[in-house]
């Protein structure tokens, strides 16, 4: 069998292309959106971005109730938006299997919080298994979908980012053939939640967990692994290999499927030691089950509770104290915060607001980075699409002279994901907030993924490009403009006479990502500062552009350079400065 | 093979391709027959912010993050960045750097300073450390956008693996146009050696 090396995320998608599916739905999100990413690209799979994770999970219900097998990919906050029918399905159950990978992200390398998604099992009544390195995250995606068509039930999935984007070596296998073809098939006593038919379903999914609580506990990838250890430890997904890292001697209850646990295999392990461990990352998920079956262990009183593992955080946590190290560095070390890149059209957006002094309700994606000094422009960032709610809120209660200062801040895939409802909502209980939608035509925070506003799909082929501002319009907009960012005044003016209007309004600031390669953006020459002209104002370091660095050294108080090897040329420094000092290298 | 798992710690900031580095050093660990792991975190971190990747391989490998303290090589791509790992390295570690700079936003906007001496400070703490300038290299080699591949060539001096498979695996991961050229820059590295 062929070897390679995959990360977590190219090994699910290559299980879900051994399992035979056939249709694939998700909403990108950090860090699952290799997935389907990956996935396009095996013959034969319907892979595809939905608006949102709602829209992504029904599409994957409508396929499996039409026969095939159906993959559905999110992050951990994803769940949360497709809990809804998430929570139903379980009653329905499936006809071609489905799965649901929930990535998790302990440590929020790249998350608005670190809930852990295990809960969602629970809560949900659903089957949940969780890999520890990619050869399982292949593995345990072929046999979610066998269990979830044995179980009649939705699987989920779990990997965290070091999961995801781990890579390991993996063993490829064969394609699974002869599954069935799809057809309609009617069966409205099973699939019609009217509360007739959903009470005595409710009786199914209890009995359902019972079994597979039973049946788990018989299955090799609940496996004991002795080391001829004193100690015991239970523990799962990428914890496993930090208690192999760090307790090499310890003996090793390794779950594969993290819900229902396999209570009877518990009891058995944990009648062999006076010391158990239960390893594992956030919540005493596994802990406060074992517990809850009468069995002393250590868990969350020894382990951190918060962010991720480490090896040396369950050393720490183990031995009660910091090993100490060769090297260290005394000396207080600048920051490198995450910045958005050079010629960004979101940067003169958030420029402005900072000069108008505006209450910025925002919203989530790389204008989030809005917040950062010197733009220093968001106020407010709690979940997808939040933005335009909180800004009609927030309106409420305010004074009409604060209230002229609430603007809300939403990228173009944050709109079509959720804002637009929101925005319904602002005319219909007719708020006078104001709001922009930041249109570079991507979903960039993850990647730059098409979205229903680019006018292409995960193919790659040219599709229906939402017209965003007849959208607008139809929800009730009557003042919606369409303005270009770099033009940093007409910018400002526009949302200053818009934040005064006691109506909604909705300013559309379109300009692609600049990393955005479909648009073959001319490149243009960079730009560079004319050290006469300098007078080391500093206004140009006020747009926080990367390309533009203060040299200290230079002449008398210290004076603006552009690094050449940075700048796009988008000139939008050229309009900051007074002094007339930028120019553009050609034009020498 | 003994029971040995070897670290490499690869450092630098968002944008720089540190990312196809560690890829081509995974890749060419396990056709040298390793078990190898690699662990990064994408999204928002890789908006300019530090970026690092963790490479291990040996006959088994169990955490792909390196236990803090126990790398034995890193791999920097940028002064300040090598400097901040520091900490990760082992006690007989040893560094091979980048001598590049590149302006955090704190110090790109006159809040802060870069240090200065890095590269004199690494070299004083860690005794087997080799600062090289990788675009100089570069653009000795033909195309200044070869940076990484020189670093590699250098690292690749201080592993014990057929060289053929480096080649092997920038051919595979590189794009096509671009091979020519970064298997010059891979042989210039090679022969600055550690
Ligand atoms: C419910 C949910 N799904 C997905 C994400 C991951 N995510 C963060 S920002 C973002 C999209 C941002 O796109 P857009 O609004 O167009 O802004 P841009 O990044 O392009 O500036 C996504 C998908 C999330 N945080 N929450
Ligand atoms: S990826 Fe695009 S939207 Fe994001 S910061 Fe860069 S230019 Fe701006
Ligand atoms: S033109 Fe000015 S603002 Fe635009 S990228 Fe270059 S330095 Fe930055």
């Amino acid at each position: 069998m062929k070897k390679t090396v995959l990360s977590g995320n190219e090994a699910i998608a290559r299980g879900a292309f051994e399992a035979g599916v056939k249709v694939a739905a998700a909403y990108p999100g950090t860090p699952s959106t290799e997935i389907l990413e990956n996935l396009v690209s095996y013959q034969g799979i319907d892979a595809s971005w939905s608006p949102n994770e709602k829209v992504a999970l029904e599409v994957g219900i409508g396929a499996s109730f039409g026969g095939v097998r159906t993959l559905v990919t999110m992050k951990h906050v994803g769940v949360n938006v497709a809990a809804d029918p998430l929570f139903t399905l379980s009653y329905t159950g499936v006809r071609g299997g489905l799965v649901l990978v929930t990535a998790d992200d302990p440590e929020l390398h790249s998350s608005q919080n670190e809930q852990d998604n295990r809960n969602y099992a629970k809560f949900a009544k659903v089957p949940m298994f969780e890999p520890a390195d990619s050869q399982e995250a292949l593995e345990f995606t072929r046999l979610a979908f066998a269990v979830s068509e044995q179980f009649d039930t939705p699987v989920m999935l779990r990997t965290t980012t070091r999961i995801s984007h781990s890579k390991s070596v993996v063993t490829l296998g064969e394609p699974l053939t002869g599954l069935p073809e799809p057809s309609l098939s009617r069966n409205p006593a099973k699939l019609v939640m009217l509360p007739g038919n959903a009470r005595p379903l409710h009786h199914t999914v209890e009995k359902r967990i019972t079994d597979l609580e039973e049946w788990s506990s018989r299955q090799p990838w609940t496996r004991v692994e002795e080391y001829g250890g004193k100690i015991g430890v239970i523990t799962a997904g990428i914890s496993y290999q930090y208690a192999r890292e760090v307790m090499p001697d310890a003996d090793i209850l390794k779950l594969g499927m993290v819900y229902p646990l396999p209570k009877a295999a518990i009891r058995a392990f944990a009648a062999n030691y006076e010391t158990l461990y239960v390893l594992e990352e956030l919540d005493p998920f596994i802990e406060e089950q074992v517990r809850a079956m009468g069995i002393n262990v250590q868990g969350k009183d020894i382990f951190p509770l918060c962010g991720e593992l480490t090896p040396g955080r369950v050393h720490d946590a183990l031995t009660g104290e910091h090993a100490p190290l060769a090297h260290s560095v005394d000396e207080p070390l600048p920051n490198r915060p995450p910045n958005m890149c050079p010629g960004c059209p979101h940067r003169g957006v958030f420029y402005a607001l900072n000069r108008l002094k505006a209450y910025v309700t925002g919203d989530i994606g790389c204008y989030t980075l809005g917040f950062m000094p010197p733009l220093s422009a968001m106020d407010t960032c709690v979940c997808m699409g939040a933005s335009i709610g909180m800004a009609t809120g927030i309106s409420k209660v305010l004074t009409e002279e604060d209230r002229a200062k609430v603007v809300a801040v939403i990228g173009d895939s944050t709109f079509l994901h959720t804002g637009i409802n929101g925005l319904m909502d602002m005319v219909y209980n007719r708020s006078t907030a104001t709001v922009i939608i930041l249109d570079n035509s991507i979903t960039a925070m993850t990647g730059r993924q098409d979205n229903p506003g680019s006018g292409f799909n995960l193919a790659g082929d040219g599709t229906y490009q939402v017209n965003i501002e007849a959208l607008c319009a139809a929800v009730g907009v009557k003042h919606i403009q369409v303005i270009d960012p770099y033009h940093l005044e007409q910018t400002k003016d526009v949302i200053q006479a818009e934040m005064h209007r006691p109506e909604v309004s909705v300013i559309i600031t379109r300009r692609p990502c600049m990393l955005v390669k479909r648009d073959n953006l001319e490149s243009k020459p960079p730009l560079f500062v004319d050290s006469d002209k300098c007078t080391a104002c500093r206004a140009c370091l006020k747009i926080g552009c990367p390309a533009i660095e203060w040299n200290p050294e230079a002449g008398t108080k210290g004076q603006a350079q552009v690094n050449e090897l940075l700048c796009v040329g988008c000139k939008v420094c050229m309009e900051l400065c007074k002094f007339d000092a930028f120019g553009v290298v050609d034009d020498e | 093979m003994n029971d040995k798992v070897t670290n490499i710690l690869l450092v630098g900031v968002g944008g720089q391709g540190t990312l196809l580095a560690s890829e081509i050093l995974t890749e060419v660990l396990m056709l040298a027959g390793y078990d190898v792991k690699k662990a990064e975190v994408h999204g928002m971190a890789q908006r300019g912010g530090s970026v690092v990747s963790h490479v291990r391989f040996g006959r088994k490998v169990h955490s792909a993050i390196i236990p803090e303290g126990e790398a034995d090589i890193l791999f920097g791509f940028e002064l300040l960045e090598t400097y901040r790992y520091l900490p990760l390295l082992g006690a007989n570690g040893k560094v091979l750097a980048n001598d590049l700079k590149i302006m955090p936003l704190p110090v790109a906007t006159g809040k802060e300073r870069y240090p200065a001496g890095l590269a004199e400070k690494i070299s004083a703490q860690v005794p087997q450390s080799r600062i090289v300038n990788g675009l100089q290299l570069a653009i000795q080699a033909g195309n200044d956008r070869t940076v990484n591949t020189v670093l590699l060539g250098t690292l690749a001096t201080l592993l014990d693996i057929d060289l053929d498979l480096w080649r092997q695996a920038i051919k595979k991961l590189v794009p096509e146009k671009f091979c020519v050229v970064n298997l010059k820059a891979f042989e210039t590295g090679l022969t600055v050696g550690f």
